[in-house]
């Protein structure tokens, strides 16, 4: 009787045992490190130079490429702003797809930061009445204008507000940004988001190697995974750099202007102060840095 | 050890059953799994597997999410009129009614955890170990709210269930505390859940003061219609007694839910379409769809329809005392609600979307499958707990009974 119960615990626990080593074979240590991760905005230095080695080391077995990932903080004095010349605009996408390529923005599901929308003179700013989807030969079209949307970088930001985690927070240099380690993909931030600046991972998203930019901040451009929200950080890789977004550089027609709120003698100033400036939603208080001007 | 004992009485309980019983389980058993293949294929492949897009980013889950609250809110404040109008076993109102708010509580955080893209990081959100966005998130109140609710009615629960089961007396001044402190909160569930929609700007459909009374009403419409066929059923096979009049009365008052509901949407839409303004859009294409875009339009009428039917049916005293006429009236009032609830308030939040862009959303298979999983996963443990709490309190099923199996056990051991 007492042999029976010994022979069958010991094929309990041995069967325990095994299901368990199995169980732990399954996910490496790196992933579980992973998993256990902090919040960015909690972490110490020394916790961030490891886990970006990591990354960088992740990266490279993935892409076969050498990496560059960036933590770089915000400077003193700096608030970045952006400005749109809708008189200037043609709606060729050029940005769009500059920013998709500078951002590794996941090629199929397709997500773009940036959107397009044409809308008739005639109507003026009316989002009911506009098209997104707009298709023809040649641009700019007559009898519409352009008016590109991404990331406004509101100095009251509701996408904030509502997190449930603190997944995504407005830096320093008023730039919004998205911890991908910390998203839960709950997607209150997107409910909340009057100007559709934030996407999500649908799917487990795609950049074919060759076309993988390895200049990357945390915050920014490094690859996400599936079932997390990501958004424009006015290029924060470039931006922090002193660089221009990808999205100023491309534009073939000047329409896109980028610099520091608090620098008086900046372009961005000059442009609040001497023309004719407008924001998306004002009646929202979002106070958006993203300004949409008229050149001429 | 005590409450060892009450458990594994309980799971017997669970255990056995008549023929309809098992065929039950059957049954359910057999939706769970289909579901459950279809929640694997989104586990595996991701969100993708659904309708929702960046346009309509929240949908068919998070209406689900929506309309069990309002069931798990309806179910407690259903004490208020039994304890008003004296209707005499209050005891066991109380029991059922917590028994499904319990459910109703965690199937609505299930549709959450299938709602978000990483559920693994559910640890994120709580306190302490994680950052949890507290008190400027509306979904970290939520999360408050329903597992302290969740944590009241278990304990109100099991310690009634528990005594009777002992054959004690219950802690009346605790049980009756608890309840009253239960009540409130359930108004707090629902309401901190239409907040969730209601104070978003960027979504002027539910950006109206009359969200959360709107919630609150057509909570009271389908929570009571589950109690009111589950004590008729109860009426049939126990001793469990509870007058026609009682139960008339609750369909009076689902009536006058009904009725405050209706007003206060048509308020709304007095509103909405005299102003004019570009919010109407919205409503539009919930009620007539904007252009070839029509494919909610008949989601958001067969509510309306039923929620009619069910109105006349409980309105008029010779319908609303006809058994037959009264519970088609709670199906279809449950129905309506479930529909709206589950479809019609969450699309037109995004549809138009910010951009003013329309893209179209109807649920998939995949999310069908995972409600239909969840739902029967809820039906089979309001079925256990419910089979636990009709043995224990109207079948004598207690402790002695326990004992004396346990002996003839033990008897026909040493034969």
């Amino acid at each position: 009787m007492k042999k029976d119960n010994s022979r069958r615990s010991f094929l309990k626990n041995i069967s325990l045992a095994s299901f368990s080593a199995l169980a732990l074979a399954g996910c490496n240590m790196k992933e579980i490190d992973e998993f256990l991760q902090k919040n960015f905005r909690v972490l110490s230095e020394k916790e961030k130079t490891d886990i970006i080695r990591s990354l960088e080391e992740k990266y490279k077995e993935k892409y076969d490429k050498e990496f560059h990932v960036s933590a770089k903080p915000a400077m003193e004095g700096v608030l970045f702003g952006y400005a749109l010349d809708l008189s200037k605009c043609i709606g060729c996408r050029k940005c769009v797809y500059a920013c998709s390529e500078e951002n590794n923005q996941s090629r199929e599901p397709q997500i773009q930061w940036i959107q397009v929308l044409q809308m008739e003179k005639e109507k003026g700013i009316d989002f009911a009445h506009s098209n997104i989807h707009y298709n023809p030969e040649k641009v700019p079209e007559e009898g519409y204008f352009y008016v590109p949307v991404q990331c406004q970088q509101c100095e009251n930001p509701p996408c904030v507000k509502v997190c449930p985690v603190k997944a995504t927070w407005k830096e320093p240099d008023g730039i919004t940004v998205v911890d991908y380690n910390w998203c839960i993909g709950c997607r209150y931030c997107m409910a909340a988001c009057p100007y559709g600046a934030r996407h999500f991972n649908w799917g487990e998203p795609n950049v074919p190697a060759e076309e993988i930019n390895t200049n990357m901040h945390y915050l920014g451009n490094r690859p996400r995974m599936k079932g997390v929200v990501e958004k424009c950080t006015f290029c924060i890789q470039r931006s922090r750099e002193g660089k221009y977004p990808a999205c100023v550089e491309i534009c073939p027609v000047g329409a896109r202007k980028f610099g520091n709120l608090l620098d008086p003698n900046s372009e961005i100033r000059y442009i609040l102060e001497n023309k004719r400036v407008l924001v998306l939603k004002q009646e929202l208080n979002t106070q958006p840095k993203f300004y949409y001007f008229f050149g001429v | 050890m005590n409450f060892i004992r009450f458990l594994k009485g309980s799971i017997r309980l669970v255990l056995h059953g008549t023929k309809l019983y098992y065929a039950w389980l059957f049954f359910l058993a057999i939706l769970i799994i289909w579901g459950g293949f279809g929640y694997a294929n989104q586990l595996q492949n991701g969100l993708i597997t659904t309708n929702m897009r960046d346009s309509v980013s929240w949908a068919f889950y998070i209406g689900n999410f929506t309309f069990l609250v309002g069931i798990a809110a309806a179910a407690i404040m259903l004490v208020i009129p039994a304890y008003i109008y004296n209707w005499n076993p209050i005891k066991e109102i109380v029991i059922f009614g917590e028994l499904l708010a319990v459910c109703a509580v965690i199937m609505s955080v299930a549709f959450i955890v299938v709602d978000i893209g990483n559920p693994l990081r559910f640890w994120h959100m709580l306190p302490l170990i994680g950052t949890m966005n507290f008190p400027y998130s509306m979904l970290s109140w939520d999360f408050f709210f329903l597992m302290a609710y969740l944590l009241i009615n278990l304990i109100v629960v099991i310690h009634l269930l528990y005594s009777v089961f002992y054959k004690r007396d219950y802690n009346r001044k605790m049980v009756l505390a608890i309840v009253f402190i239960s009540i409130p909160m359930a108004v707090g569930i629902h309401t901190v859940t239409a907040f969730l929609y209601n104070a978003l700007p960027a979504r002027p459909f539910w950006n109206s003061a009359l969200l959360a009374p709107r919630f609150l009403a057509s909570a009271f419409c389908s929570g009571p219609a589950i109690l009111l066929i589950l004590f008729q059923i109860l009426r049939k096979i126990t001793n469990f007694e509870i007058k026609d009049e009682a139960i008339w009365k609750i369909a009076e008052l689902m009536v006058y839910a009904m009725f405050i509901y209706l007003f206060f949407t048509i308020a709304e839409l007095f509103k909405e379409f005299y102003s004019d303004t570009e919010h109407i859009l919205y409503w539009k294409y919930l009620l007539f769809g904007i252009g070839d875009n029509n494919e909610i339009v008949i989601y958001s009428w067969s509510s309306i329809i039923m929620g009619f039917i069910a109105f006349i049916l409980l309105l008029i005293p010779k319908t609303r005392k006809n058994f037959v006429t009264l519970n088609i009236g709670a199906v279809l009032i449950y129905a309506s609600v479930y529909v709206e609830k589950g479809i019609a308030l969450i699309i037109p939040g995004f549809t138009p979307d910010v951009l003013g862009q329309i893209y179209v959303y109807t649920p998939s298979m995949t999310e069908i499958r995972t409600a239909v999983m969840i739902f029967s996963l809820g039906f089979l443990l309001f079925t256990f707990l419910v089979k636990i709490a009709i043995a224990i309190i109207f079948e004598d099923y207690n402790i002695d009974v326990i004992n004396q199996k346990g002996e003839e056990k033990g008897q026909r051991n040493r034969f």
